[in-house]
């Protein structure tokens, strides 16, 4: 074993990986980060894919990183600089659009234009939506206390937490409940009546989660939308500049910054444990590294199941952790351009292509998406979120040339048959003739064209059958019970073995917040 | 009537809103979007260009100009090489500072002055005896300020000077698309960045030829609204905003001198005669009275003042121009003038005057902010200005 003994090692250089070491590493602890390839980040990476353009391979826009970060870790001196992105827009089959721009009034305006009804409701349904988002808020930043437990610590969570509902008086306790239980299409029809308007917004609950959106429980996810507005770090929502790579780097010069060591290109094979306790990490390459702790930042199954002998483990924990569900479901088509797409509905260049373009044009059109998936089978017909960070940052690109990332649904991981590179390829076209529907001149400007799906994911980022959030958003695994209960506070049975990773609570997106509360729950501990 | 810049034509188009405002009796673009998140983006991303005719602009030549200046700005002119800029502050005899402004030496004996205030009066009554054409350019010359990390990429598409030589705070006498200019690499924004003088009758064509040769590089017209949160983050002051010129102070108290306003390294200590030379040489022997600083709100003391009434922390896209008294354990010590969010750095900033020894970075002070209608202070830490200076900006 090396000579170099380190206070914690954490498994995996993805952006919770690295706040949690730059918080063990401001808070004076001796702390290596290991990360098998060749550059940190796991999906929050940017790389040169194609000479001369970068593309954020997969995360490729930022809502919800947590202020306190950004404040604690002073993020924008390593780098993070958030650029607006400032409108979406949904093209519709009749050849018109619908707009949702950054002003309020051009944003009324616009909905006026296809639902007066819907541009009135449209105010109220934000401040619904703010309340519902104030009162989640104190549950992304807490360890979650667990409800079958009489400690004192969870005792005192679950009063705090009682205390919060109780003040939101009756109204909004009603509609908090309503959003957990609902589908996202029945939610918004309560308020709204314009379909592309419902199908845009809906698609948001959908994201990352192997749900349609007529599924119940997918109208809280509708939930994180609103999180980043209030309570991001203010105007933090946007596009990295030179893409999202970029937050991965800013963390980790943080965590250099405060004597953290980062070493790409090593793998972990396993978590070295002696008598219940871990001791440090053997790396693939037969390298072993002393540790007083290990902190595991990859999802559940590799957590428990992988990195370290899962027999020791109990069969409670094993089973919870194989029901817990990842269904990849999305992928990801980055395409290099000679130039801009011209959509029919909005001809030209412009200010819609700064922002985003969001191809569902109905509550029907995502949920047919979705029926292909539930059989096996990836969207004919996908829905689509496309930015065009060139637009927003010329660096990423060649002068005149453009790069474009388009977020896809479905693309499930247990596709019938398996994923082969024909299938892959497949899937690429569907996406693109998808797009070449509302933007016929896409395809006589792609110069090169990345196509990735949750299997391509899992392979290259480790992520357990490609889920972005390593395992899904759902209710059932969420707070105390992500990513199984009476394990969802970052410890396991393994004395000096914790969890940081979007598997453990909050969980999901570019939000750090896994890692942070790992982080500060193991300094609490050893305390 | 409000006059406007030779530049109207291509930036009245743009202006979405109608957010207008004026500045030195011009009528000016406040945004070109509703609101100035873009045009900000793009001083600190890509390239602004931010019309910036509005300010006053003096020729001065003949054998006496450069004593001209001399005598008037507190810098020492024989260091300032021909093709060198000045940034530099001028003073009343009692060391107040009038206005501030730049000097470009364009040759051996010419000069282009420009301030934020109409000088030529005071001009003439420094030059009395002199050899020395004084001429109010104001109108007849337009300026551009082209400012962001692509500004320099757009240059060298646009013209064939060779930018990557051109130091900070020098100029050059070149063309960009054809039309004969000068190009300082001076700004407003604490940024890489560049300004360029133009003949007005020129002016559009330089616009339509910066316009072409930076949309590659997104070259984003912008406003004041923009380049008023970039000064801030800069450390820059404005006149009438954070300071006033003693010309116009109805009270001694409304005066500053260069010291009290963060200009003390513009004042030179080893050259001649020149207006406050005495004054500001016995202000620098006992120390100022007062200090320009930056203040930085703490955060979470900002947001609890909100969560008292269940809200979220309530913040402008604009940068607020009053004055906010700001207090150290409960005694007032000075003064806030200006401050926005910076986008940039996450943090809420404030320019603040603060009386000695209040003003050493460091020092914990409370900033006067109302909330919900009520009168409440958030803490705040003195900050040594500017709260941003990228390496770009003179690399």
């Amino acid at each position: 074993m090396s000579v170099r003994r380190y206070d914690a090692i954490l498994i995996g250089g993805g952006h919770n990986g690295l706040v949690a070491a730059a918080y063990l590493a401001r808070a004076g602890r001796k702390t290596l980060v290991l990360e098998r390839r060749p550059i940190v980040g796991g999906a929050a990476v940017t790389e040169e894919v194609f000479p001369g353009f970068k593309f954020s391979v997969f995360s490729y826009v930022v809502s919800l990183l947590r202020p306190e970060i950004i404040r604690d870790l002073d993020l924008p001196r390593h780098g993070l600089q958030i650029l607006p992105l400032e409108s979406t827009i949904t093209p519709l089959d009749d050849g018109d659009y619908l707009g949702s721009w950054a002003d309020p009034d051009e944003a009324r305006r616009e909905l006026r234009r296809h639902s007066p009804r819907d541009a009135d409701a449209m105010a109220l349904f934000g401040r619904l939506m703010h309340h519902m988002a104030m009162a989640v808020k104190p549950i992304i930043g807490m360890v979650p206390p667990d409800p079958a437990s009489l400690s004192p610590s969870d005792l005192r969570g679950l009063l705090r937490l009682g205390r919060h509902f109780r003040s939101l008086g009756a109204e909004r306790f009603h509609a908090l409940h309503k959003l957990m239980t609902m589908s996202s299409a029945d939610y918004l029809d309560e308020w709204f009546e314009f379909g592309p308007l419902k199908a845009t917004k809906s698609a948001s609950g959908i994201i990352g989660t192997f749900l349609g959106p007529r599924s119940p429980g997918s109208a809280y996810v509708l939930l994180h939308h609103y999180m980043g507005e209030i309570d991001g770090a203010f105007r933090a929502w946007g596009f990295q500049k030179g893409g999202t790579g970029g937050i991965s780097d800013a963390i980790a010069g943080a965590a250099r910054a405060s004597g953290a060591e980062i070493r790409t290109d090593a793998a972990v094979e396993r978590v070295l444990v002696r008598g219940g306790q871990a001791v440090g990490v053997a790396l693939a390459s037969g390298e072993e590294i002393a540790a007083n702790l290990v902190v595991s930042g990859l999802d559940p199954r590799l957590t428990f199941t992988r990195l370290v002998d899962a027999e020791t483990l109990p069969a409670e924990l094993l089973e919870g952790v194989r029901r817990y569900k990842f269904r990849g479901s999305s992928g990801k088509v980055n395409l290099a351009l000679a130039g801009l797409p011209d959509f029919t509905c909005l001809p030209g260049p412009g200010r819609h292509l700064r922002g985003a373009v969001s191809i569902s044009p109905s509550v029907e059109y995502l949920e047919r998406a979705y029926d292909d998936a539930k059989y096996g089978e990836f969207s004919r017909h996908p829905y689509l979120d496309i930015v065009i960070p060139s637009m927003i940052d010329p660096g990423m690109a060649p002068p005149g040339k453009h790069v474009m990332s388009i977020f896809v649904q479905y693309a499930p991981y247990h596709l019938n048959g398996g994923w082969t590179d024909a299938r892959r390829e497949a899937f690429g076209d569907a996406v693109v003739r998808t797009l070449a529907r509302y933007a016929p001149n896409i395809e006589s400007l792609i110069l090169h064209r990345q196509v990735l799906t949750p299997a391509d994911i899992e392979r290259i980022t480790g992520l357990s059958e490609g889920n972005i959030f390593q395992g899904e958003l759902a209710l059932q695994q969420l707070f105390f019970l992500r990513p199984v209960p009476a394990w969802a506070k970052y410890r396991t049975p393994i004395r000096g073995y914790w969890q940081c990773g979007a598997g453990t609570h909050p969980g999901g997106g570019i939000m750090g917040a896994s890692g942070r509360l790992a982080a500060l729950e193991i300094l609490r501990d050893s305390r | 009537m409000l006059k406007t810049t030779p530049f109207h034509s291509r930036t009245a188009p743009l202006v979405r809103a109608q957010t207008w405002r004026r500045w030195s009796g011009y009528q000016m673009a406040s945004a070109y979007d509703p609101h100035p998140d873009r045009e900000y983006a793009a001083i600190r991303n890509a390239a602004a260009l931010i019309d910036v005719s509005p300010l006053h602009k003096y020729m001065l030549t003949g054998a006496d100009a450069g004593r001209l200046l001399d005598r008037m700005i507190t810098r020492d002119m024989a260091r300032c090489a021909v093709g060198q800029v000045y940034y530099t502050p001028w003073c009343d005899a009692a060391g107040k500072v009038i206005d501030d402004g730049t000097v470009s030496r364009l040759a051996e004996a010419a000069y282009r002055l420009t301030s934020a205030d109409s000088s030529l009066r005071w001009l003439y009554m420094n030059a009395v005896g002199m050899k020395v054409q004084i001429d109010d350019v104001s109108e007849r010359v337009g300026a551009l300020a082209l400012q962001g990390p692509l500004s320099l990429a757009i240059l060298n598409e646009a013209s064939p000077a060779d930018f990557a030589r051109l130091k900070y705070f020098r100029l050059v006498e070149t063309t960009v698309g054809g039309v004969p200019v000068t190009v300082s690499r001076t700004g407003y924004t604490g940024d890489l960045g560049y300004e360029i003088w133009v003949e007005a009758p020129r002016a559009e064509a330089l616009w339509d030829s910066l316009i072409q040769a930076g949309t590659h590089y997104g070259i984003t017209p912008a406003g004041v609204w923009a380049m008023d949160i970039a000064r801030i983050e800069a450390g820059l002051i404005m006149l009438d905003v954070d300071y006033f010129s003693a010309h116009h102070a109805l009270i001694e108290s409304h005066k500053s001198s260069p010291y009290e306003i963060n200009l003390g390294w513009a004042v030179s200590s080893t050259k001649g005669p020149f207006n406050g030379r005495r004054a500001l040489a016995a202000e620098r022997a006992r120390g100022a009275a007062w200090g320009f600083v930056g203040l930085e709100v703490e955060w979470d003391s900002f947001e609890r003042l909100f969560r008292a009434h269940h809200l979220p922390p309530q913040l402008s896209g604009i940068a607020w121009r009053a004055s906010a008294p700001v207090y150290r354990a409960g005694r007032q010590v000075g003064y806030a003038t200006s401050g926005c969010w910076s986008p940039l750095l996450k943090k809420s900033l404030a320019l603040a005057h603060l009386r000695a020894p209040h003003f050493e970075p460091g020092t914990r002070v409370e900033l006067e902010i109302t909330v919900e209608h009520q009168r409440k202070t958030a803490d705040a830490v003195v900050r040594k200005l500017p709260f941003f200076e990228p390496e770009r900006k003179k690399a």
